[in-house]
């Protein structure tokens, strides 16, 4: 079965580069799979966790946003800012949950209140992924 | 003749300052090693953007207007990013790149406003020119992307809204070693790279070519700018390095030189000290 190659790239680093069987990727109008031979896309980029499955095995990588490219059983990830599961500092993005939750219950403008809806979304799905593989490894 | 005792001073004087300068090559050595491995894993992401951003750029000129940024207007306000560093001690880094913006600002027609970023470029702007729009300083050796946004924000904030309808980039690039090269380059209005690739793939856009062209120019353009800070940071520790290294050379230098004159001048006086002996013996 032919492969995709998957490149996940921050403005900072490349936080992964391997080839892998499926991609699932949370696109701005929805989850999408992206399996090989899969048409030329580009779409945006939610916040939350890009799953990857190569061989019998699963990962997951949290993504703030970005966007997202295949081309010719390639992958590319421009992300924001990517961590894979185990890069996940889980004590700050509790932190940072309580934090934004703090900050929504106070009176504010429209456009802080989407920040911080924003920021809030940003550190749930980062615990969300965290926790994820966290079980996925116990249960293997 | 100088005294042997002051002789001897300014060897252990010369000999701290050489202890400090090798110290210093040897973190500027390191801090450069991580500076260039900092620009090397940006270029992937950089890369690919360009190409992303080309191959829109072409997609959406068809019938629809086109986006603020990569709007060309008559110049009636230039706005330049003038990177430097914080510091001095590495050359003539940050006099290269104030005297060519400096150069590039008395060659315009139309009024030209500095952004400033780092603290040397920060207070020769603000004795040359009246007006700095904003400034940046003491982003550190290893700023990430998000300390460098404030700077993208400032200058397509004011683009946008029309104050200016110009940017250049002032910075240093890194090219070896031994080699940096101030270099200005035009940030805004955006020129998309011509991409070879660009007519031949048609994509599935979601949700739609333009809306991913509107948040990708703005992002285009920090990271460009995140770009620009991290040759600049690589150029001034090697600058620096090599500064250092030429400093510590010389002292070594004056060393070399001043133990001569001390062996020399300790001799004579030795040889004074036995003609004196022997005088006095054949006397007696």
């Amino acid at each position: 079965m032919s492969k995709l190659k998957l490149e996940i790239v921050t403005a900072e680093r490349v936080v992964y580069s391997e080839d892998v069987d499926v991609v699932v990727a949370p696109g701005i109008e929805g989850e999408l799979g992206i399996l090989p031979q899969h048409a030329s896309l580009m779409t945006m980029l939610q916040p939350g966790e890009l799953m990857v499955r190569q061989g019998g095995e699963e990962q997951s990588i949290f993504v703030s946003g970005g966007f997202l490219e295949v081309l010719a059983d390639k992958v590319t990830v421009l992300a924001d800012t990517a961590e894979r599961a185990e890069e996940i500092d889980v004590a700050r993005a509790e932190e940072a949950k309580t934090r934004a939750q703090q900050r929504l219950t106070m009176p504010s403008t429209d456009a802080d209140h989407a920040r911080v809806q924003a920021a809030m979304l940003r550190s749930l799905m980062r615990l969300k992924v965290a926790q994820r593989s966290r079980k996925r490894r116990r249960e293997a | 003749m100088v005294p042997i005792r002051v002789i001897r001073r300014r060897i252990r004087s010369i000999q701290s300052t050489a202890k400090i300068t090798k110290a210093m090559e040897m973190i500027a050595a390191s801090k450069m090693r991580q500076a260039q491995n900092r620009v090397l894993a940006a270029r992937p992401y950089a890369e690919k953007m360009r190409d992303v951003v080309a191959h829109l750029a072409v997609q959406t000129q068809l019938g629809e207007e086109l986006h603020p940024l990569l709007q060309r207007r008559d110049a009636k306000r230039i706005a330049v990013i003038h990177i430097t560093a914080d510091r001095g001690l590495c050359g003539g880094l940050n006099a290269n790149v104030n005297r060519m913006t400096a150069d590039f600002i008395a060659e315009q027609s139309v009024p030209v406003t500095p952004v400033a970023v780092g603290r040397r470029g920060a207070t020769f702007m603000s004795r040359y020119s009246e007006g700095v729009l904003a400034e940046f300083t003491q982003l550190g050796d290893r700023p990430s992307l998000l300390d460098t946004l404030p700077i993208s924000r400032v200058v397509i904030d004011e683009y946008i809204n029309g104050s200016i309808d110009q940017v250049h980039l002032a910075y240093t690039k890194f090219i070896t070693t031994v080699n940096q090269q101030p270099v200005m380059q035009e940030l805004l209005p955006i020129e998309p790279a011509r991409a070879e690739r660009a007519a031949t793939v048609e994509y599935i856009y979601e949700p739609s070519a333009l809306e991913v062209l509107e948040h990708l120019l703005p992002r285009y353009v920090e990271m460009q700018v995140y770009h620009a800070v991290l040759e600049s940071i690589a150029s001034e520790q090697s600058a620096r390095m090599v500064a250092m290294r030429n400093a510590t050379d010389s002292a070594n230098e004056m060393i070399d030189e001043l133990t001569l004159v001390l062996n020399k001048a300790r001799q004579e006086l030795i040889t004074k000290e036995l003609l004196d002996i022997a005088g006095g013996i054949i006397q007696g």
